[in-house]
């Protein structure tokens, strides 16, 4: 065995990655992940997340040259001083908007489990039969009942802290205790039970935040800053999680700083050999070599690395046999939801930072409740006391104006909704060879929007959010709606959609391409349809489904 | 969902598209007292006693105890447009010249009763000016003042600590805690 022979190549090293790579490894395969980006340590890389707010100069904004830097980071939150290191280059890794498409990414070792937000859902079987019963894009190849194992072990190894609520919608799931709702929350809960009659249950969010020891990793600390690396390793990221137990089995070997360019694809075995591989540092190329293949280089990127293999065999590159590779690309659509004031809990406070809020899961076109659109959306929120950057109307500048800023004011309740994003044909990613990033490397154009069932969509999410905070009791409800584009839902999913038909999906039901029985594909990109539940749960589902799989086939040497 | 929290804080003036180094400092300015391209030693002191004025020593330290005036310096030269950099910096010289107008006096020679009596106007002026004014409007630099000041002042070290609560590992949730009124808000 040469060097660089090993049993299994994980490309790519974020939440499916990091799984795709603890599988294998546990299973006794030889692996290396390769990760694109540099190194992050667990705990000892995470050099902002000890600070406290004044040790920043800035106090967490963002200064001129950020926004000069990150055109496209500073469209959303993401684009801050405290983490700015976490997230991709916008002028390394340039990318084609043929329409607007807000991509923020993480090329690291962990990718973006470090900063994701953790929020962690099963689907149910309407969601994997949706597309059957509309008739549109593609029918799942699977079920509910197929994942619902996986889910479980997905669970128990990440640490999913959440409440059984027995809701048909949001199947429970393997849990941890949950986290709690505060008192304001506790009675908006119960006020939607009775004015709703149980069908729009408000929960605690299931979260990927533990709250009892979990191997080695220390239960949440309420600090609320998951988002710079979690030194307690109280949520679930590559680092705390997955790295840990692949290191653990001696089988796993990490090479940041390597880009896959492209899979090498062997015409007479119809299989992958391997992968050609552009170190990031040195611009040398090298080729890994091995029997199995995972892909996990995130939606589009993975679409980008399928497009650049085998094109001596296929124009469109592996897996575009279909005509789908790069096409259906989803996102949740977001940006729409209400708040208000909630009276008569002045005498009520809160202690600790609870990184977590309420859901209340889909009830569109469900039972009795019929759209003019298909699907439905989920809505995220909370409730808590507005702090000093409150305006005070009656006060202007002066002593009594900063003591009233000291103390917290009025309890306020907000929700935001997340849309399930339907799989167009033309919603697109594909290559733009006239365009070059950093390693010379064609970048990708994106061309996908949101269309009438969206928009529709988006105007029920703001309406459905004013009616259940005036139930909830909520006073002076107002609502929002911006920016009505893909990508800033960061659940970027469908560029190569599991099927039951080569000729109308790039992936099996067990996550294969079509075209090359050994590769894997168990990120975003496999989706066939987009739900909409917060989805990285279910890459983790698939991607250990998919690994237990191609393990057992590669012993009967079936691939 | 925590990531999705909008940071609205106080509306801070950031944003818009940098259109090149323009500068409009005179050379008024002896370069040993330059704290940065923009400021020196005198708008630090300026600003604290304006900061200090909007957020004064109660039972708890000041916006000078926070030095919030280096705070807006920095914050001006870093985050700014270069347009609103101008407002600002125009906008020391016009509180000045506010100061004198109603006092005969700089706004550093006016007692603190003066200046809080100057800057409740300043704030009324910018408050009803805010209320009506067009997002391509220019910002009014009270306003800013002002903001920065609070950002400044209560995400700094005494202000976080002393004015408001901080903890750095609560270590738990407890989603019913009592309150009474006098009881601090959480820094965080």
């Amino acid at each position: 065995m040469s060097a660089n022979t090993y049993d299994a190549i994980v490309i790519g090293s974020g939440i499916s990655g990091g799984w795709a790579a603890k599988e294998l490894t546990q299973k006794g395969l030889k692996t290396i992940m390769l990760e694109r980006g540099r190194d992050i340590k667990h705990i000892k890389d995470y050099v902002n997340a000890n600070k406290d707010p004044w040790e920043f100069p800035h106090r967490g904004g963002r200064t001129q040259k950020m926004i000069e830097d990150y055109p496209v980071l500073k469209r959303d939150y993401p684009l801050n001083e405290v983490n700015l290191d976490y997230w991709a280059s916008d002028k390394d890794s340039p990318y084609t908007e043929t329409k607007r498409f807000d991509w923020f990414r993480g090329y690291h070792v962990g990718g973006r489990s470090l900063m994701w937000g953790r929020q962690s859902y099963r689907w149910a079987d309407v969601d994997f039969e949706a597309n059957l019963k509309d008739g549109i894009a593609v029918d799942w190849p699977i079920r509910y009942k197929d994942v619902a194992p996986w889910y479980s072990y997905a669970e128990k190894f990440a640490g999913i802290s959440g409440n059984k609520d027995g809701l048909a919608i949001l199947p429970d799931g393997d849990f941890m205790p949950p986290m709690d709702m505060n008192v304001v929350e506790k009675d908006v809960a119960k006020r939607l039970k009775e004015y709703y009659k149980d069908l729009r249950p408000m929960i605690i969010g299931r979260t990927a935040n533990i709250t009892v020891p979990h191997n080695d990793r220390t239960n949440c600390q309420y600090r609320n800053k998951c988002w710079l690396g979690c030194p307690f390793g109280a949520y679930f990221s590559t680092q705390s999680a997955t790295l840990p137990a692949a290191m653990a089995t001696g089988n796993l070997t990490v090479r940041p700083w390597s880009i896959v360019t492209k899979i090498l694809y062997d015409k007479d075995t119809k299989k992958a050999k391997g992968v050609e591989v552009l170190d990031a540092e040195t611009n040398q190329t090298y080729e890994y070599f091995a029997k199995v293949v995972f892909l996990n280089a995130s939606t589009i990127n993975s679409a980008w690395v399928l497009m650049n293999s085998a094109t001596d065999v296929w124009d469109g590159g592996l897996g575009s046999s279909s005509g789908e590779l790069g096409h259906n690309l989803m996102d949740h659509h977001l940006g729409v939801g209400a708040s208000g004031r909630m009276e008569g809990y002045e005498d009520k406070y809160y202690f600790g930072r609870r990184a977590n809020g309420f859901y209340i899961p889909r009830f569109a076109n469900l039972g009795n409740d019929k759209r003019d659109f298909i699907r439905g959306f989920g809505y995220q929120g909370g409730a808590s006391r507005e702090g000093w950057s409150r305006d005070i109307a009656e006060l202007n500048i002066g002593g009594q104006f900063k003591d009233a800023l000291t103390e917290p004011g009025s309890w306020q309740l907000g929700m935001g909704g997340f849309g399930e994003t339907l799989p167009y044909h033309d919603n697109k990613v594909t290559l733009d060879k006239t365009r070059k990033d950093k390693w010379g490397l064609p970048v990708v154009a994106i061309d996908a929007e949101l269309k009438e069932n969206e928009l529709k969509m988006r105007i029920a999410i703001e309406k459905d959010a004013r009616e259940i905070l005036e139930a909830a009791g909520a006073k002076d409800v107002q609502t929002h709606s911006s920016n009505p584009y893909l990508g800033r839902g960061i659940h970027e999913m469908g560029t190569a959609r599991m099927g039951r038909d080569p000729k109308t999906s790039v992936l099996n039901e067990w996550n294969q391409v079509w075209d090359a029985k050994n590769v894997f594909v168990t990120d975003g990109s496999c989706m066939t349809s987009a739900a909409c539940q917060n989805p990285s749960l279910t890459y983790m589902a698939l991607t250990a489904r998919a690994a237990d799989y191609a393990v057992k086939a590669l012993k009967k040497n079936e691939i | 969902m925590n990531r999705r929290d909008a940071i609205t804080r106080v509306g801070l003036i950031l944003g818009g598209t940098v259109i090149g180094a323009e500068f409009f400092i005179s050379g008024c300015k002896s370069t040993s007292k330059k704290v940065n391209e923009l400021f020196d030693k005198d708008n630090v002191a300026f600003l604290n006693e304006v900061g200090e004025t909007i957020l004064p020593a109660t039972s708890s330290p000041g916006a000078k105890a926070a030095d919030v005036g280096n705070f807006m310096t920095v914050m001006v030269q870093d985050c700014y447009t270069p347009a609103d950099q101008k407002i600002f910096i125009k906008g020391i010289s016009d509180l000045d010249e506010a100061s004198k107008k109603k006092f005969g006096k700089k706004f550093m020679e006016a007692d603190a009763n003066q200046r809080t009596e100057l800057l409740t106007a300043l704030d009324i002026e910018q408050k009803a000016y805010t209320k009506t004014k067009k997002p391509e409007d220019p910002n009014h630099y009270f306003r800013m003042m002002k903001e920065l000041t609070l950002l400044g002042f209560f995400t700094s070290k005494p202000g976080a600590t002393q004015a408001l609560r901080y903890i750095a590992v609560p270590g738990k949730y407890d989603g019913n805690l009592p309150y009474k009124k006098g009881d601090k808000a959480w820094a965080t």
